[in-house]
């Protein structure tokens, strides 16, 4: 693999944050009628930032809708953001043409949820993850070939399920096929989508494992994205929280787990369960649904199922505030 | 695992010595899809018999004779002869070798043409996906027979004009099955890992959609082989399909059906048995194709 990485993009210096996203917005439009008039946008993504430092992991976590996933694919310019910019390792990729962000296509990969839809059912697994190898023109047929077995051993799949088709496969082993195919071109960064939740716990656990290992062995940043905490706490060096679009509250790990500040964390955190009937708990149970995202309410987004709210949180939109330690948190009464 | 995967190429390795030859495959396919076998054997058959159709026909197809008119079958002529005379078992013979470039030709060149329009339609969407399904509304509100009769009369009558006229009208179905095909398989998470690698959108579309859309396309595309050759008989007898005196089935069908059908049966049941052949043949051949390209479908 070594000759892999000596092909790659141009690099900034490694003391950059492999990925760096600052205000970030994707306004998804709302066509309607005859004539596709935009009656309205989505704010699926309304002013995100964070950084990824090299070999690290963010977890990102939210609950169903909150844009997490909107984050992932956008800093990936798989979507392309309304505004804002994004930087892979200290250059800015935010505007760059298709043609021109090829080579740092390289330096991201991302892994989904669905480890069903994600395989092309017509490909052999083989194929599946030497296909990059050969769009990235790295290496010859041979030497493509040797990769690809090197990889199959990487992630625990058998040399032989080379020619095997998606379907033959069980869920967990898809799934070490997409992050197969994910660290063929030896990203600095990968993106992953909810990579566990479609899978048994057991599996999970495995699935965990390998990209944790892979990390250290390989040094690549992740950026996780779930909604499950134990998860996100097992894996996860810094942790941040969306609620409606925006990044509510940041801190490592350790810091977000045992002192969350804002009152949307702690009420997520006390959702999660703990594995030991004898542990009870005051539970923060939040009212209502999430506002919609058409519609976010004005001030701090969260103030309509805020069991804190003050008027100030129905008016001012709170700012992420540095509570010291890299713990920045956006609620007024911090 | 959840479900006990097929494992195609150790099934192979069983079924015994000599497997890994390209003709052990061929048998152990055959085996695997009887069905398909037979519409294999069914369809060889009578590509070789409009191949050979010189060689094979007894009797010459455009010969007429005057004694031998509506004779039945039996005696001089295993199959009987028409009002002219002329031997049917040979013009069924030589029929095979029109109604089948016809039947294929249009159905090869109309799906391509479709698969084209559909692919680039569905996948770039905008104006070009708007502009054309307007122009296939347009088409698909015509009778494929209208159509295919104007095609024909703006392009004179001559083998390949017909296959031209015939495939034509076969786009825009074609094109639509592709296109919403490629709708719902460009918002795959397959096709965004493409995109994530950096693929281009071309190969995208040709290397991760098209292939995909296979499945809907072969069973259109046998469905369509019998009608094209149908469609052939009527722009025959309307003077607008293949010129007299050359045999195309579907003309010996149309032209004796009305007259002949009472008196002379032979005339309409023997070429109707080799359309049905040749249609039959084709569908059970394309559902086994569709299930051998398909590794989820494999047994």
């Amino acid at each position: 693999m070594a000759e892999v990485a000596s092909k790659g993009a141009p690099n900034a210096s490694s003391d950059e944050p492999v990925l760096e996203v600052e205000n970030l917005k994707k306004h998804f439009p709302i066509q309607s009628g005859v004539l596709k008039r935009t009656t309205g946008h989505v704010y699926a993504v309304d002013g995100v930032s964070f950084a990824i430092g090299e070999g690290r992991t963010l977890g990102l976590v939210g609950e169903s809708g909150c844009g997490k996933s909107t984050v992932g694919r956008t800093a990936m310019r798989l979507l392309e953001p309304t505004d804002g910019s994004i930087k892979l390792s200290g250059v800015d990729v935010t505007h760059l043409s298709k043609k021109e962000l090829r080579p740092y296509r390289r330096q991201m990969q991302i892994i989904f949820q669905d480890p069903f839809s994600s395989l092309n059912p017509r490909m052999t697994a083989g194929e599946i993850v030497k296909e990059p190898l050969y769009i990235h023109d790295i290496g010859d047929n041979k030497s493509r070939q040797e990769m690809t077995k090197a990889l199959f051993d990487r992630v625990g799949l058998r040399q032989a399920q080379m020619n095997n088709y998606p379907h033959q496969f069980s869920g967990g082993q898809r799934q070490r096929i997409g992050i197969a195919r994910a660290l063929s071109l030896n990203p600095k960064l990968i993106v992953g989508d909810e990579p566990v939740s479609a899978l048994d716990v057991s599996i999970q656990a495995q699935v965990i494992n390998l990209m944790m290992d892979l990390q250290e062995e390989m040094n690549v940043a992740y950026l996780f994205i779930a909604h499950d905490l134990a998860v996100v706490e097992h894996i996860s060096d810094d942790v941040a929280v969306m609620y409606l679009g925006r990044i509510v509250e940041f801190a490592d790990k350790k810091t977000l787990f045992t002192n969350p500040q804002h009152p949307y964390t702690e009420a997520l955190l006390s959702a999660a369960p703990i594995p030991d009937p004898t542990v009870r708990r005051d539970k923060v149970i939040l009212q209502g649904d999430v506002p919609s995202p058409i519609n976010p309410p004005k001030g701090c987004h969260f103030h309509t199922r805020c069991p804190y709210a003050t008027d100030q949180c129905r008016i001012e939109e709170p700012v992420l505030k540095d509570l010291g330690g890299g713990h920045t948190v956006a609620c007024h009464l911090r | 695992m959840a479900i006990k995967p097929i494992d195609h190429a150790a099934e192979l390795s069983k079924a015994g010595a000599g497997v890994e030859s390209r003709l052990g495959k061929a048998w152990f396919l055959a085996k695997s899809y009887p069905l398909g076998a037979v519409g294999l054997i069914l369809f060889l058959g009578l590509l070789f018999t409009g191949i050979f159709a010189d060689v094979l026909a007894p009797m010459d197809p455009v010969k007429t004779n005057a004694e031998t008119s509506l004779q039945g079958p039996g005696g001089q002529h295993m199959l009987g002869a028409d009002m002219m005379g002329r031997d049917l078992l040979s013009r069924i013979i030589h029929g095979a070798r029109i109604s089948l470039a016809v039947g294929l030709g249009s159905t090869i060149l109309g799906c391509s043409l479709g698969v084209i329009v559909g692919l680039a339609s569905g996948y770039l969407l905008g104006w070009f996906d708007l502009i054309t399904q307007r122009i296939i509304d347009i088409m698909q509100a015509l009778p494929l027979l209208v159509m295919a009769l104007v095609m024909a009369a703006s392009l004179g009558p001559s083998l390949e004009n017909t296959v031209i006229a015939i495939s034509i009208p076969l786009v825009p179905h074609v094109a639509r099955v592709i296109r919403s095909n490629t709708l719902s398989l460009r918002e795959m998470p397959f096709v965004e890992a493409a995109k994530a690698i950096g693929m281009s959108e071309t190969r995208i579309a040709v290397k991760h959609v098209l292939p995909n859309t296979l499945a809907p396309l072969i069973v259109l595309a046998t469905a369509q082989l019998g009608s094209a050759i149908l469609t052939e008989a009527s722009l025959s007898f309307l003077g607008l399909g293949i010129p007299e005196p050359h045999a195309s089935w579907g003309r010996m069908l149309s032209e004796s059906a009305a007259e002949y059908v009472r008196t002379a049966p032979w005339l309409v049941i023997f070429p109707g048995i080799a359309i049905s052949l040749a249609v039959f043949g084709a569908n059970l051949l394309g559902d086994a194709v569709r299930d051998i390209l398909d590794p989820r479908q494999r047994s």
